[in-house]
């Protein structure tokens, strides 16, 4: 028979590894061939950056307040000056404030009589990242001139910078929520499939208790009753907990049906088998193939958070003033009045639905490609 | 599969009750009640000394039974509930609180449906488009207007439309549904006329993401379809493509979001519920807000005890539809 | 092999019923018993060979041994190496991981049974790790003379499982069950999943590790003629329940239950004067939720007669350690296979 034959073979003719594609290269691969996917990466990681490095962004201080410039409007970047020359580099004029004399409007009208050009990497206010005292600022123009490019609110406060700084506690509050939502998701559902019976009894209901809750009125109605007297501090932690806690029911849903697979698997046995605790079942087997499934959810989450923490603070419910954060800059947007006269007050929403979409484009694609051997 | 039907009803019930339970906890968390404002009102304005204000504040608590332990309250709430199908008193509106629910409840509704039809109609017909003219022009535009539309928050969409109206095409009245002129006035033709000229923008807003949503769904759903072997079969078999489309495609695509309809309710009320609070609109979300705001404890407990049961009852009704039409799914 | 061996293993009376609950309260209506009062015994350094159609409960029985799933009832006693005898089905959590270095598995399917996200090395180096008996430079040695053993290079030790090749991965697998040097090998349908020239690789490796290692095989199949190669004893298992064991030849070349004659006669035999004459079953494999009365087989037996559908035949020896549960053991002269 075949099988006596097939002992002649040489004992040490070593077997070697077929040419195999890693997983991670597969899903780049896929990922790569997505156009919005990259897009929406290219968005997310501009946001991050800005958010991570919002003072040296910033030419002023975000909490600065000046009453007289309340309200100005935003500058223009000139590359022409008023008599049509060119300028290599690009230059702003200062705001003149003038009352209409009819109206007793506020005007303001540009001072062609002084060019301020943008210099990079300048010194500016002083900032302190991880406590070290620091000056160096992106752009920013001479003394006497200014650079509100998106203009000022009604404290007088630089939109540029309040936009930076909120966006780094609007990102962080999502991602933290997003995070500590995909850590609660993803061991619910591992614990809950993995040990099944009366433990998955339990898990799976108070799953659906919670989902049993509108989410939205259910929101409003918990972030109210974090108490007024909180410092920042505690309210962000507060806010971003609700997120988490309230959050997780999909993914862990997601994770029980990926870990019911999982845990039929043989190779889950085999670490049975060997004699492999729980913990490192868990740990070791079941999250790491679980991964890629954890991974879209969170970025599916974060602009989902994005959107809820926006949502609750423009109603005045989540982040407080002196807070800010981009639902907060749009709270000045409630009255359709002063809207109307100043637009740019709605900027921090144009960062928002970039946002979002940034993460949506990304989510979108990380989806497709994280079962690359599915044919879309 | 009956006894399946039977479980899942049976254990509703307990889960309506702890629901019930939490709602009105939440809804007790803020410190303080709607009393405490007006003891610090009857103080301020009506002039009366510490003493006085408070003892009639006390007063006002034992008619309203606020003086008792919470677990009692809540059982006095929970059992005119059931029994009376009292809500409890509304301090806000001076009313009780299902009688501001209901009043408010019909406008919601209409809204809510109207936008919902609308949004499912527009989004399954953009959905079909796409999906029929892949990697078109039309169906990128439309993917890439999806993505826009999911990605604004809806306020900031209320925002910019208002915007738009009141600045840039001069809309002399936009909010609520009604303007001023017509509030007191009996329904007539100029009223109807003037109420649909506010009530098409909160359906329009909140209806976008809902275009968004349902357009993606059936775009995806469609294409999964028309890689299936019975619709190849079909088209094998000589079918005109306009019927391999309306009779076998888009039929068996429609199954998902026919089953998603049984959630769609609450998902439906919540959703117009920023709108309408940024239009300021006579519907229920507005009125929660304010109760929230102004502690109104036993409205907003009611409104989100109702959202909530609604919710549940639609996961109940959408589960067992689900069971009835899906045969590949076993309940034993 | 010689039958002064000592019995490393006895499996007795081993049961495993999984209920069937209906009804609002999930009642209990009934049980599917994928093992049914199973008796076995296997020698030190013997290789029994387990063989049944698909879903006749071989697996179950192979993971109730090892208590990778909890047994319903019955006894597993196993000698360790110290000497000691040891009911497996009454032991604590924490005596059975000690007693899982010395009884390993192989499994099934070499593509399912290697943990897509570790590398080679920590799949192999896993039990060494988990059972602490080594630590550092001393996993990765181990695991290079591991790979070596297996015919592997360990050069390709810290790449991932899904650039090997089926039978690559099973001598993976196969490493990975040595690592802690068990005396105790169960092998579940080890080569079923493989190519047939691989196949044949993959069992010569195991008989060259067999005789390198003193290790004791259960070796369950469906496959007749792999076992046949590597068993010394074979037990044939039908239902959820054992039908006939005994010394590979006999079994063979004389089967004695109806069942073991079915199965031989399906195996293809490569001789142009045998003419093969194939036992076609009548029927399904029964539901093992619904089990025939008596003998479970005689729905579909040849032979059957009216005592066969009354009473169940008790596994009895008929001389010279070879079991058969069957009412007429003695009066039929089956056919089995002279020659492979």
């Amino acid at each position: 028979m075949i099988l006596k034959n097939e002992r002649s073979r040489k004992k040490n003719s070593f077997a070697e590894p077929v040419k195999g594609e890693a997983y991670i290269q597969l899903v780049w691969r896929k990922f790569k061939r997505s156009k919005t996917a990259i897009i929406g990466a290219i968005l997310v990681i501009i946001m991050a950056i800005l958010a991570i490095f919002a003072p040296f962004f910033s030419p002023y201080n975000p909490l600065k307040i000046d009453h007289r410039a309340s309200f100005s409007p935003p500058q223009r970047i000139h590359f022409f000056d008023d008599k049509g020359k060119f300028h290599l580099r690009p230059f702003v004029y200062n705001l003149k404030l003038e009352l209409d004399p009819q109206t007793w409007k506020r005007i303001y009208t540009e001072d062609t009589s002084k060019r301020f050009p943008i210099y990079f990497l300048v010194r500016g206010w002083e900032y302190k990242p991880f406590g070290i005292p620091c000056k160096l600022h992106l752009f920013g123009v001479a003394k006497g001139g200014s650079i509100h490019l998106f203009g000022m609110d009604n404290y007088g406060r630089d939109l540029w910078a309040r936009i930076m700084l909120g966006g780094r506690v609007s990102l962080s509050i999502a991602l933290l929520g997003a995070i500590l939502s995909a850590f609660i998701g993803s061991m619910v559902g591992t614990i809950s499939a993995y040990y099944g019976g009366i433990t998955d009894m339990i898990l799976q209901r108070i799953v659906e208790f919670l989902q049993s809750f509108p989410q939205l009125p259910l929101w409003m109605a918990l972030s109210i009753a974090i108490p007024a007297t909180w410092s920042s501090l505690y309210v962000f932690i507060a806010i971003m907990m609700l997120f988490g806690l309230l959050s997780w029911t999909p993914l862990a849903r997601e994770v029980r049906g990926k870990v019911l697979s999982l845990r039929e698997q043989e190779f889950v046995l085999s670490a049975k088998e060997a004699g492999a605790s729980d913990a490192r079942i868990i740990f070791k087997y079941l999250i790491p193939n679980c991964l890629s499934h954890i991974i879209v959810v969170l970025t599916i989450t974060i602009p989902w958070l994005i959107l809820a923490e926006s949502t609750l603070s423009f109603l005045g419910l989540g982040l407080q003033p002196p807070m800010v954060s981009w639902g907060v800059l749009l709270q000045e947007a409630q009255n359709l009045q002063t809207m109307g006269r100043h637009l740019w007050i709605a900027i921090p929403g144009a960062f928002i639905v970039i946002t979002v979409l940034g993460f949506n484009f990304l989510g979108d694609g990380l989806r497709d490609a994280a079962d690359p051997y599915s044919r879309r | 599969m009956i006894s399946y039907i039977i479980r899942r009803i049976l254990y509703v019930i307990p889960l309506l009750l702890a629901v019930s339970i939490v709602c009105f906890v939440i809804i007790q968390l803020p410190p303080g009640d709607f009393l405490t404002a007006i003891e610090s009102q009857l103080k301020s304005q009506a002039g009366l000394s510490e003493e006085e204000s408070r003892k009639m504040v006390d007063e006002m608590r034992k008619t309203y039974g606020l003086d008792k332990s919470m677990p009692v309250q809540y059982l006095i709430w929970i059992k005119n509930i059931v029994t009376k199908g009292d809500f409890g008193y509304s301090f806000g509106y001076r009313k009780p609180a299902q009688e501001v629910i209901w009043e408010r409840l019909k406008w919601t509704m209409i809204i809510a449906l109207s936008a919902h039809l609308i949004s499912t109609l527009v989004g399954l017909l953009i959905g079909i488009y796409s999906a029929t003219h892949q990697y078109s022009l039309g169906d990128h535009l439309s993917t890439f207007l999806a993505f826009i539309g999911l990605s604004f928050p809806e306020f900031f969409t209320a925002l910019v439309i208002m915007y738009l109206l009141v600045f840039r095409f001069r809309v002399p009245h936009v909010g609520g549904l009604s303007s001023p002129e017509y509030v007191l006035a009996t329904w007539n033709w100029a009223k109807f006329v003037d109420f649909l000229q506010h009530f098409w923008i909160p359906v329009v807003i909140s209806g976008v993401a809902g275009v968004a949503r349902n357009m993606r769904v059936m775009r995806a759903n469609l294409l999964d379809v028309f890689r299936s072997q019975y619709v190849i079969t079909a088209r094998a078999k000589g079918l005109k493509e306009r019927i391999v489309l309306y009779k076998h495609a888009v039929v068996n695509a429609l199954h998902p979001i026919i089953a998603y309809q049984g959630v769609a309710l609450p998902y439906i009320v919540q959703g117009t519920m920023v709108t309408a609070i940024v239009l300021n609109l006579p519907t229920t979300g507005p009125a929660f807000y304010d109760a929230l705001v102004f502690q109104d404890t036993l409205l907003a407990g009611s409104f989100l005890l109702m959202v909530t049961v609604v919710l549940v009852i639609g996961n109940l009704l959408s589960d067992l539809i689900l069971a009835w039409i899906d045969p590949r799914i076993r309940y034993d | 092999m010689d039958k002064q061996n000592e019995i490393l293993l006895e499996v007795k009376n081993l049961k495993k019923y999984f209920p069937i609950t209906r009804g609002v309260f999930r009642r209990v209506v009934g049980y599917v018993k994928a093992v049914d009062r199973v008796d076995l015994f296997i020698r030190q350094g013997e290789t029994l060979g387990l063989v049944g159609e698909s879903g006749c409960g071989k697996t179950t029985l192979g993971r109730s041994i090892l208590r990778l799933i909890e047994p319903t009832d019955g006894e597993v006693w196993f000698k360790t190496g110290k000497g000691k005898k040891l009911d497996i089905t009454k032991l604590e959590d924490r005596e059975i991981k000690s007693l899982r270095r010395e009884m390993r598995m192989i499994f099934q399917d070499p593509y399912a049974s290697l943990n897509p996200r570790m590398t080679v090395m920590d799949i192999v180096g896993e039990p060494l790790i988990i059972h602490k008996v080594a630590q550092g430079k001393e996993i990765e040695d181990r695991v290079r003379t591991l790979l070596k053993i297996v015919g592997l290079n360990p050069r390709y030790m810290r790449r991932y499982p899904h650039e090997f090749s089926g039978g690559q991965r099973q001598r993976i697998g196969i490493a990975r069950a040595l690592a802690l040097n068990p005396r105790l090998v169960i092998a579940d349908e080890p080569v079923s999943a493989l190519d047939v020239s691989v196949q044949a690789q993959v069992i010569n490796l195991l008989e060259n590790l067999q005789v390198q290692f003193n290790l004791t095989y259960l070796f369950i199949a469906h496959d007749l003629s792999v076992v046949y190669h590597i068993s010394n004893r074979i037990a044939v298992m039908y239902v959820g329940k054992i039908m006939e064991v005994g010394q590979a030849e006999e079994v063979y070349q004389g089967p004695r239950h109806p069942y073991t004659e079915a199965l031989m006669s399906a195996v293809p035999v490569i001789d142009p004067d045998v003419k093969p004459e194939r036992i076609l079953l009548q029927g399904d494999v029964p539901n093992p939720a619904n089990s025939p009365s008596g003998c479970t087989f005689h729905p579909r037996c040849r032979y059957a007669k009216k005592i066969c559908s009354q009473e169940e035949p008790p596994l009895e020896d008929i001389g010279d350690e070879h079991y058969v549960a069957c009412h007429f053991a003695d009066d039929f002269s089956l056919k089995g296979i002279r020659q492979f």
